[in-house]
């Protein structure tokens, strides 16, 4: 279950509530804030990487400070935990708090699995899946340099929107299952914070039932973003949410917005034979990638497909189709405003981000004022009031918060979530989140990029090297014919912390875990060079940039683990 | 081509600190080659393919940094080269200024060739390029390096300049509404507007078409990428066919094949018509077609000709203008099918006549054949002829063709099978007319001059009823064919 469709606004654009959707920062905002978040916890990375004799291999793999555990679990409510929302974020949280014993239920009042599983991360990979290899099949050159013959490769509409529809309900059964099996209690209905530690739920705007809970997360998550102008009719102007379900393959797309969902989308929809006109209101596509990732993604997923790209635009108003008249998009100007085009499309895929689903949460009842929708929140997920006071026993996680819009960032919010309740001080370590964007080829970071980390050594003072190593000097890579590709490790040569890895490349997103496994758990770059890899394998490409990276300190001593003699 | 010694000889060029670590490129910039141009030999140095690695071969330009006129500065990243291993920045080790690109972004080089040229001053810029324009055409004929000739030769016939991006051209006003114009192309808005799909603008740009020029076959008006290829195998066709051969030797190698002399033994490239011809004939082959053939008695016909010849009809235009009055009677010959869903009606019956020079190709159209007089049809005809020579044909004289025809009869053929040009419903291929013996209706042994004409149609919107209803409204017009005066 990636998270690749619930990242923050993608474009920022819309002229109702600018402020962050406009900053470019905010398309890694998770990361950003974060980065910023930590500082001020940590001073000079200096606690990151445990070397402390007494550290035990059990240990979790996020900062803690020091505990101070509720202890027993408090009596006379209803449930210890309740979760509104089943999406993936309340899925996580819910299975970790079983398994730490408490008494928890999840309210859903649409359908369990949220947007990753039913409108997401989950059915774009089916489509993802069916346009990899289209792709393959349809590239003649490469298939010939392997010895492959295949004549007139095709597909089927349905039976490609059946496959996604599919996947989504065996995902939402497992997903239900498991729930049930662990005795969960499913409440169905929409859930409102009557007061602290009182949930009600029903239908919407019946609240009949009314619950009390020791500790509640809010999981409501998110829906797309749909700035103003835009008419969105799901046919011809739709957002992800229709998008996926295939209904149709437009001869020519325009997509709004270059980041995760646009690009995903732009490589389904090019390789099931439609063209591509993206609209970026930024100065350069993909501007939440690393630059140079972002410049070898435009000359490997952009230039040589059937894409042309309108960068520094807004699409100020956009038109269904009717009446034998196509989509009409006009563009003006993001600096100017001044009208710079009107485009004539067959669709437009409104990729413009994700604003979060708060509305009805009866947030107004514990003086909680959302930020653009979002939930605040701090660095342990505790939502904050108006007056700025910590509101008891009350968690928001996901993209509700909206620190870092990925499903698996909400899960490992939940679970560090339940570790808080269950008495043990936890704060996530934000930077050592992966991301990952299911493109042909993927491409994956986790942790800054090297603007970020050049920014941070500044201010910090210290060096920032940069190690790089090419998928076509990767054997396994060349036997697939797939040698397009790159991995970059943006690290400290004083100490040797990794500080980002990113990676474009056959099966980067499978590839990225190692490097977000070392930043979690502080691993350096002189001791994980020493690890071993398969041979041939693609994860040799991070083996390889490992052992290219030049550290001026010799590897740690052994704490980890202690070696096992055979 | 420059050798591969060059490259070790003083190596100006060197990745710059952000490639990658630990390898090293030696990228060869030296002298001119002697044996081109001695007296220019100080001052223009060419920039070579560098070896990035002990296997590399040959490396791809991913980016120029710099455009031709651009200063350089000693230590300046110049060019990006893609290896068999990585992407390096490539610098140069000397101030001048980029004179000519040699090869373009995308293109391959072999290692050690000529991909720049160099030059010290800013006076001898244009000096370089013409020496690289020479060195390009030399190189197209022997090595990989020219893949993508500097020389434009396939210049649209439109007095235009190389295709603008649509985006750059839009007026600055758009609180238009597009649609509200009702026009034929409504995208267009009368030509200040295009409207080309992203593959069409492409497609535009490499195969060097005027976009502005191209009559656009999808949704409004909108050019879609066969729409650029139509246009380009046509406009290739014109200058091809007709470029006095003196003209051959000062541009590069895509007009070599045009020559008469063909060179035996040797594999010689597609010109940018001849590709897009080629891709137009595979094209066609995703269309399920299917041929229907009739034998016409012509002496009517032919005694018709030999009364009005001296008023300078021409039988092409007899035979467009019998073709134009059978398909009014029979609209379903003159559709054709554009996304295999449904039929396209031509509101217009526009005849394309397939004529061969020097080895190209090009379908003037006779638009509107069925309205036009056979006097004012025959006069068009050697308008369109004359201007095919002279490379004037506008995009919409010959890629608005409706129904094809292709005449093979001057030469003696008697019958042959046409493909069927993408985009169109039908083509009729005609054979030479020839004294037959013939069983007369009275039952005696009769000579007849008949011609045999095939018909290849799109099955998809043609079927075979059709055809054989078409062909005998065309076989009763030739055979009676007072009806073709009027």
């Amino acid at each position: 279950m990636q998270a690749s469709l619930s990242l923050p606004p993608a474009a920022p654009r819309s002229d109702p509530g600018p402020a962050v959707f406009r900053r470019s920062a905010f398309r890694f905002c998770g990361l950003r804030r974060e980065a910023l978040g930590l500082r001020s916890l940590r001073p000079a990375g200096s606690t990151r990487i445990f070397r402390s004799p007494a550290r035990t291999p059990s240990r979790k793999t996020v900062t803690a400070v020091s505990g101070n555990g509720i202890g027993s679990l408090s009596k006379g409510f209803d449930y210890d935990l309740v979760i509104i929302g089943a999406g993936v974020g309340g899925h996580g949280a819910a299975l970790h708090a079983v398994e730490k014993g408490l008494k928890t239920a999840i309210i859903e009042g649409d359908i369990v699995g949220g947007t990753c599983v039913n409108r997401g991360c989950v059915p774009s990979k089916a489509l993802l899946a069916v346009s990899g290899r289209m792709r393959e099949l349809q590239n003649e050159h490469h298939l010939n340099a392997l010895g492959l013959q295949v004549s007139s490769p095709g597909y089927d509409r349905q039976g490609v929107a059946d496959h996604a529809n599919n996947l989504a309900s065996k995902i939402r059964n497992n997903l239900t299952n498991s729930l049930k099996a662990l005795g969960v209690d499913i409440l169905t209905g929409v859930g409102t914070i009557a007061d602290t530690q009182k949930v009600t739920y029903g239908k919407v705007g019946f609240p009949d039932t009314e619950i009390t809970a020791r500790d509640i997360i809010i999981a409501t998550g998110s829906v797309p973003f749909v700035p103003t102008g835009i008419e969105v009719d799901g046919k011809t102007v739709f957002t992800s949410d229709h998008a996926l379900k295939l209904e149709w393959v437009p001869e020519w797309i325009a997509i709004v917005g270059s980041g995760y969902i646009g690009l995903e989308f732009s490589d389904v929809y090019t390789a099931l034979g439609s063209e591509v006109t993206f609209v970026e209101a930024l100065d350069q596509l993909m501007p939440g990638f690393d630059p140079e990732i972002g410049k070898l993604a435009q000359r490997v997923l952009i230039n040589p497909r059937k894409i042309d790209y309108h960068t520094g635009v807004f699409a100020k108003k956009i038109t269904p189709a009717k009446d034998g008249k196509p989509v009409l998009i006009e563009l003006i100007d993001a600096k100017t405003k001044e009208p710079k085009y009107t485009l004539e499309v067959d669709a437009a895929l409104i990729a413009t981000g994700r604003a979060p689903f708060t509305k009805g949460l009866g947030l107004e009842n514990i003086n909680v004022v959302t930020q653009r929708g979002f939930v605040p929140v701090n660095e342990r997920m505790q939502v904050i009031d108006a007056s700025g006071n910590l509101i008891p026993h009350l968690y928001c996680i996901g993209d509700a918060n909206g620190k870092m819009m990925l499903a698996h960032a909400a899960s490992a919010q939940g679970i560090s979530v339940v570790e808080q309740i269950g008495g043990t001080d936890n704060v996530l370590n934000h930077l050592s989140i992966p991301a990952a964007c299911f493109t042909h080829p993927e491409i994956s970071m986790v942790g800054m990029t090297e603007p970020q980390a050049r920014e941070k050594a500044q201010q910090e003072g210290f060096e920032v090297s940069v190690a790089k190593t090419s998928f076509k000097a990767n054997t396994k890579a060349l036997a697939e014919n797939e040698g397009e590709g790159l991995a970059k490790l943006i690290y400290r040569p004083d100490t040797g912390e990794i500080l980002g890895v990113h990676i474009l490349g056959m099966h980067a997103a499978d590839l990225i875990h190692e490097a977000s496994n070392a930043i979690a758990l502080g691993t350096r770059v002189q001791d994980i060079k020493f690890a071993v890899h398969a041979h041939p394998t693609l994860s040799e490409v991070l083996d390889e940039l490992f052992k290219s990276a030049e550290v001026n300190t010799g590897v740690s001593p052994p704490s980890v683990n202690e070696p096992v003699t055979v | 081509m420059a050798s591969l010694a060059n490259v070790h000889l003083g190596t100006p060029f060197l990745p710059s600190p952000a490639s990658l670590r630990g390898r090293s490129a030696a990228c060869g910039v030296g002298g001119v080659a002697p044996r081109r141009a001695p007296r220019i030999q100080a001052k223009i140095r060419e920039i070579f393919m560098p070896a990035l690695s002990s296997t590399m071969t040959e490396g791809k330009i991913v980016s120029w940094a710099k455009a031709e006129g651009d200063k350089l500065a000693k230590g300046e990243s110049v060019v990006v080269v893609e290896s068999d291993k990585a992407d390096m920045d490539v610098e140069t080790f000397y101030d001048g200024y980029l004179a000519a690109i040699m090869v373009e972004e995308g293109a391959v080089a072999a290692v050690g060739s000529a991909i720049a040229l160099l030059a010290e001053t800013e006076d001898e810029i244009p000096l370089a390029k013409s020496q690289a324009a020479s060195s390009s055409a030399t190189m197209a004929s022997d090595g990989p390096a020219a893949s993508r000739p500097v020389a434009d030769t396939a210049a649209p016939p439109s007095p235009l300049e190389t295709a603008p991006e649509a985006l750059s051209s839009s007026p600055p006003s758009s609180n238009f509404s597009p649609v509200a114009a009702s026009s034929a192309h409504p995208a267009s808005e009368g030509g200040q507007r295009t409207i080309a799909t992203p593959y069409a603008k492409k497609l535009a740009k490499d195969l060097k078409v005027e976009l502005g020029s191209v009559a656009g076959s999808g949704p409004m008006g909108r050019i879609v990428a066969k729409d650029v290829e139509v246009a380009a195998a046509a406009t290739a066709a014109a200058p091809v066919s007709t470029a006095p051969p003196k003209s051959v030797s000062n541009s590069s190698a895509v007009k070599a094949p045009a020559s008469p002399a063909i060179q035996l033994g040797t594999v010689v490239p597609f010109t940018t018509m001849q590709g897009a011809v080629s891709k137009n004939m595979v094209e066609s082959l995703s269309v399920p077609t299917f041929r229907v053939g009739y034998t016409i008695t012509t002496n009517a016909l032919d005694d018709l000709y030999k009364k009005i010849k001296s008023k300078g009809v021409t039988m092409t235009a007899l035979l467009a203008k019998a073709t134009a009055m059978a398909l009014m009677k029979h609209p379903i010959v003159n559709s054709s099918c554009r996304d295999g869903k449904s039929f396209t009606y031509n509101s217009s019956i526009n005849i394309a006549v397939a004529v061969a020079i020097d080895g190209g190709l090009i379908t003037p159209v006779l638009q509107d054949a069925d309205k036009v007089d056979i006097y004012s049809l025959s006069r068009k005809w050697k308008e369109l002829v004359d201007k095919a020579r002279a490379k004037q044909l506008q995009s919409h004289e010959y890629n608005t063709g409706t129904f094809t025809l292709s005449n093979l009869g001057m030469f003696g053929v008697d019958r042959f099978d046409a493909i069927l040009p993408p985009g169109t419903g039908a083509i009729m291929a005609v054979g030479a007319s020839q004294s037959t013996v013939v069983a007369t209706k009275d039952g005696r042994i009769g000579v007849k001059s008949q011609m045999q004409v095939n018909v290849t149609a799109d099955h998809r919107v043609i079927y075979g009823a059709d055809l054989a209803a078409f062909l005998q409204t065309l076989a009763k017009i030739i055979e009676d064919p007072k009806e073709l005066t009027l």
